[in-house]
């Protein structure tokens, strides 16, 4: 299915955005990257020592051909992500940012509202914030006031696999803004969560560690591609809507012995 | 004078700019992105920006990310 789909500028032709973090090897994570074939990957920064291997994993990057999504991990206020987001522009020469502001370490739940200060500045320095957050209604709206066009609920904690915790309140995120893109990040466990995700009309889904840490990451990463994929037409096509009582799928008109007896009876 | 330079507290002997001290640390021609004291310090300004007694710089480059 061609579903070919941007981004601003940024023409993609899958919605599936891929983590490039905790793979057993730089050749498996090459490998998921070009079987999966995302529309965006997502990167990060550290501390790098003259040694460092910051430059080798960059070449890697860079040879895959997919646009990067870099991210403010690890940062727990609005400064910090501040910074990080303009460090990560001038290392990856793209104004977008995954913008991530962690206000608990156990559940690494975003903080709301860090993400608004952090996001208001940004914006204002010219970024394209793709915020990561929970699934709350308001913050939603608060966002996108301040000029969000790419909203990032989460689907369950980082790395936790639960699936969509909350499919209430993302059902009414996609309905509430029809036309913001609206992309599943975390918590992602099994492709039929991506697919859950993007039956609901969900614009894309982001994920790492169910394909970095499956047992075949690379076969994962082909499974999630697929289900992405699968998702998104059955939400083209139209899905039928649940009904509480069964309705026959063979038509039964002209039905050889088919409620003979009762017509007899009836005749 | 003293710095730090991502955590790791080193003596600073002499003036600086980023550019400099870049370079005297092995980082030349390394992809990477500075920002001291907490405020990022874009490229174009590291030949201006001088390094000062206590100040805390933070040298990143590229790592993977979810």
């Amino acid at each position: 299915m061609s579903d070919n789909w941007s981004i601003g500028d940024t023409q993609m032709s899958s919605r599936l955005f891929l983590g490039t973090a905790a793979y057993p090897s730089p050749e498996v994570l090459k490998q998921s990257i070009a079987i999966a074939k995302p529309g965006l990957i997502t990167v990060s920064l550290r501390r790098e020592s003259a040694a460092g291997k910051g430059q080798d994993f960059w070449n890697i990057i860079k040879r895959t051909g997919v646009p990067v999504l870099p991210n403010t991990a690890g940062c727990h206020a609005p400064e910090e992500a501040i910074t990080t987001a303009q460090m990560a522009r001038e290392i990856f020469e793209t104004n977008r940012i995954k913008l991530e502001i962690i206000g608990d370490d156990y559940t690494l739940q975003p903080d709301p509202y860090g993400l608004l200060v952090a996001t208001e500045k940004l914006i204002s320095l010219g970024f394209d914030v793709y915020p990561y957050m929970t699934d709350d209604l308001v913050l939603a709206t608060r966002l996108v006031d301040l000029g969000c066009n790419v909203l990032m609920p989460w689907g369950a904690p980082i790395g936790s696999g639960r699936g969509l915790n909350n499919t209430y309140a993302l059902k009414q995120l996609r309905e509430r803004f029809p036309d913001k893109t609206l992309v599943i990040d975390a918590g992602i466990g099994k492709p039929s969560h991506a697919a859950a995700a993007m039956e609901m009309g969900y614009d894309a889904v982001l994920l790492n560690t169910a394909v970095a840490k499956a047992t075949d990451p690379i076969m994962m990463a082909q499974a999630f591609a697929k289900s992405v994929e699968a998702g998104r037409a059955a939400y083209l096509a139209g899905i039928i809507a649940p009904q509480e009582s069964a309705t026959p799928s063979t038509p039964l008109i002209d039905r050889p012995f088919w409620h003979q007896e009762s017509e007899k009876e009836a005749g | 004078m003293k710095i730090k330079i991502n955590g790791t507290s080193q003596p600073l002997e002499k003036t600086l700019n980023v550019t400099a001290l870049l370079q005297d640390n092995g980082y030349a021609g390394k992809h990477v992105a500075v920002a001291v004291n907490g405020d990022f310090v874009p490229k174009s300004e590291h030949g201006d920006y001088i390094i000062q007694d206590n100040d805390e710089i933070e040298i990143v480059a590229p790592m993977q990310g979810g």
